[in-house]
């Protein structure tokens, strides 16, 4: 597996100043230019793999935006998040063709795996569960999707093995 | 210039003009939520939705300006429809009791209501999560009221230039507020109160301490003395109905007596003390710089607002030398009352209770300050802001008009003209002009009915400079200096000025720094709604109650004289700094 695939540029291996002071070079490229708030979060949640309160008050100070109006967009859009993210992203289809056919089921065994709740992060990091709405696999329904990697026709008893796989593969870099 | 027809009545107006305004011009009303004049106009809530002829959708009357030709109706089957609409299910995720709402009786929400003959809610279903913020001692938060207008949203951002509150989370979840579920308490709220002075509903007031006031009366070992900010005069009559504007000096004395203050006095008395002591102290500084060539922090700014005050220690805490010392006049008053009028009566400062009545909610805030208890106990115990006045005199059952014309108690009630222009904006700087000139130079305040025009009226950032050509011997050192000053109000002017003093662009001796837009008169705890119109009404009695006194310049007020004489000895003295005077600190800005 790509290590990469988290969308996270190594956060375990810098240390949080390390990560800030990349931050405070972004800010320092962006700052005097109009709509910077939304690509400096962008870069800072790719930096970080979320958005840790940390960066969120640098970017406010550095950006001279208002704390409550960085929160705003942070918490308008999705795609932020300011919970730390696992390794890898596990997302279950709950779209109409997934849900008919027993997603729902999957993601109860993911929850049930994985110890965590939609939203939720493993406490070894490894894995967030989110819930998302059709990848285009309606046809092999239910499907979920790890990293950029979809699995089809997912049967709870499967997802222990497919878990497994991820876990090996981190056990075997070490 | 475009004509339009509104519900068949023609009307011209300018190029520009939107639908809402040329609809006022054609005699009629449509209703509005979000719309505040001056202040906002984004077409967020759709309760101004009109329709035009030829266009596919209704459209939001406040933000869609006319054109030539341009026929709209107001009164529809389909734009009545559409607002009623929006309003039921505005109610319908309303978590308000109208009878025990601080609103009740003043709420638009309730008024669109009634006036579009809303008689039941069709829609029912799941209510947003209701969260009281009492975080503050100054106001309180109710997202369970709030309508999502966002008002307060652009008062505290582009008004003021703080930026506490903005919209968080998305679609049902939204609430207004700041950042991830914080406190105002924990934010860069500076507690003036603009947001509560234009929320339409009750979800951010004052804070009511009414109650408290009440049990103070109530409590036979207490004694309880009041004070009345200047501008409370020029607004306490819009809680009874009278025009913006109307003095009420009088009537407002009777009332606080027969509410059952044991004493009547003037924060105007403290503003007089205050021209004395920071008076002192910009010459003082002066002296320094220019004569010891002693690094000395200037310009030197006011400090009589406390909104102000909270916004320097949190964005500018490195100019915090360039604040004046001195207390405001409420936080003197409060020493002045719990220390010489207390011995001059016999109580001890901790038998007393002072009241405040300002127009300001961010007083509250700093009635509450750790260092303000220079008697050693707080110096002002409570604060109502002039609503609250208004909502006690009618729960006493005072009819407001029969009430004769009253005077403030001595000997700490006595004022000077300059001390009501305290109320508005450039007003605190002309008193200070007026005492500081005739200390320097001995002579006449050489300005036409001692006003200084170029910093009177509602522009955001206003200059003056008075150049000083003759001196007494003892300030010959000023003998043709031009003391050049400056006057912002509402906070998002003052940063600019900072800003500017800050690059170099701008060099002043002196400036005068009010919180809210047009100064105390249009302060967060005043009547609602202040339009620009109300502020110039309200400056225009604060001027006439100055131009109307014979004693218009502090240090000639005798009761300030005599309390020099009497108790403090000199402006600036070790007793004054000790009751008079205080410090700041920075805080973090997030």
């Amino acid at each position: 597996m790509n290590d990469k695939a988290c969308g996270c540029t190594c956060a375990e291996e810098a240390s949080e100043e390390e990560l800030l002071a990349r931050l405070d070079d972004v800010i320092a490229d962006y700052k005097d230019k109009p709509g910077a708030l939304i690509p400096v979060l962008q870069m800072a949640q790719a930096i970080f793999g979320y958005l840790p309160e940390s960066a969120l008050k640098k970017i406010s100070l550095g950006l001279g935006k208002p704390y409550s109006e960085v929160a705003g967009v942070v918490g308008f859009y999705s795609f932020f998040s300011t919970q730390p993210r696992g390794k890898h992203m596990v997302r279950v289809c709950l779209g109409t063709a997934c849900y008919v056919r027993g997603g729902k089921n999957v993601l109860e065994a993911l929850k049930d795996k994985l110890g965590v709740d939609v939203g939720g992060t493993t406490e070894d990091r490894q894995f967030s569960l989110e819930v998302a709405r059709c990848f285009g696999a309606c046809g092999l329904a239910p499907a979920i999707m790890i990293d950029d990697q979809v699995y089809q026709r997912v049967k709870p008893t499967r997802v222990q093995a497919i878990l497994d796989q991820y876990r090996n593969a981190e056990a075997a870099a070490r | 210039m475009p004509t339009v027809t509104i519900d068949n009545v023609r009307v011209e107006v300018p190029a520009g003009t939107t639908i809402l305004d040329a609809a006022k011009q054609a005699g009629v009303k449509v209703p509005t939520l979000c719309y505040l004049k001056d202040v906002q106009a984004i077409g967020a809530c759709r309760v101004c939705l009109v329709e035009v002829q030829g266009a596919r959708t209704l459209v939001a009357s406040c933000v869609t300006p006319v054109a030539d030709g341009m026929v709209v109706h107001t009164n529809t089957k389909r734009a009545r429809g559409a607002r009623r609409t929006v309003v039921e299910l505005l109610l319908s995720d309303h978590q308000g009791d109208c009878q025990t709402c601080e609103r009740n009786d003043d709420c638009e929400l309730q008024a669109l209501a009634r006036d579009l003959g809303i008689n039941d809610i069709t829609y029912v279903g799941a209510k947003s999560t209701r969260y009281v913020d009492d975080s503050t001692p100054a106001l309180i938060r109710d997202t369970g009221k709030c309508v999502l207008c966002r008002r307060c949203v652009t008062v505290c951002g582009e008004v003021q230039g703080v930026g506490g509150i903005f919209p968080q989370n998305r679609g049902f979840a939204t609430v207004v507020g700041p950042a991830f579920d914080l406190n105002l308490h924990d934010i860069v709220c500076v507690q003036c109160g603009q947001c509560a002075a234009v929320c339409p509903v009750g979800a951010i007031t004052e804070r009511d301490h009414i109650q408290d006031v009440w049990e103070a009366l109530d409590d036979p070992t207490k004694t309880v003395v009041v004070q009345t900010a200047p501008a409370i005069r020029a607004a306490l009559g819009e809680c009874f109905g009278y025009p913006p504007g109307t003095l009420v000096t009088g009537k407002m004395v009777s009332a606080l007596r027969r509410i059952g203050f044991d004493a009547v006095f003037d924060t105007n008395f403290a503003a007089d003390l205050t021209i004395l002591e920071e008076g002192t102290e910009l010459l003082t500084r002066l002296k320094n710089a220019l004569v010891d060539g002693k690094p000395v922090a200037l310009p030197m700014f006011t400090s009589c607002s406390p909104g102000w005050i909270k916004f320097i220690e949190y964005f500018y805490p490195d100019m915090l030398a360039n604040v004046s010392t001195c207390k405001s006049p409420q936080q003197m008053f409060g020493a002045i009352a719990k220390t010489y009028y207390a011995e001059k009566i016999g109580k001890k400062p901790e038998d007393m209770i002072v009241v405040s009545v300002m127009p300001c909610t961010a007083k509250k805030f700093e009635a509450q300050r750790p260092e303000m208890n220079a008697s050693g106990v707080q110096d002002v115990d409570y604060v109502l802001t002039t609503r609250e006045l208004g909502r006690m005199i009618k729960q006493a059952g005072i009819d407001f008009d029969r009430l004769p014309d009253d005077t403030m108690d001595s000997p700490i009630g006595m004022s000077s003209g300059a001390a009501d222009i305290f109320a508005n904006t450039g007003g605190v700087m002309e008193a200070a002009l007026r005492t500081v000139y005739e200390i320097v130079t001995g002579k006449p305040f050489p300005f036409e009915d001692l006003h200084v025009k170029p910093i009177a009226g509602l522009e955001g950032i206003k200059e003056a400079a008075v150049t000083i050509e003759e001196t007494t011997p003892e300030w010959a050192f000023l003998k043709g200096v031009t003391v050049r000053t400056a006057v912002a109000h509402g906070l998002g002017n003052a940063r600019q000025l900072i800003e500017r003093v800050r690059e170099g662009l701008s060099t002043y001796h002196f400036i005068e720094i009010m919180t809210c837009p047009g100064g105390c008169i249009g302060g967060g705890g005043q009547p609602r709604f202040t339009t620009n119109e109300t502020r110039l009404a309200r400056i225009q009695a604060i001027y006439k109650e100055d131009e109307g006194k014979t004693l218009r310049k502090s240090h000639e007020n005798p009761e300030i004289k005599h309390i020099y004489e009497e108790f403090l000895g000199k402006p600036n003295s070790k007793k004054s700094h000790e009751l008079l005077h205080t410090h700041y600190h920075e805080r973090a800005k997030v």
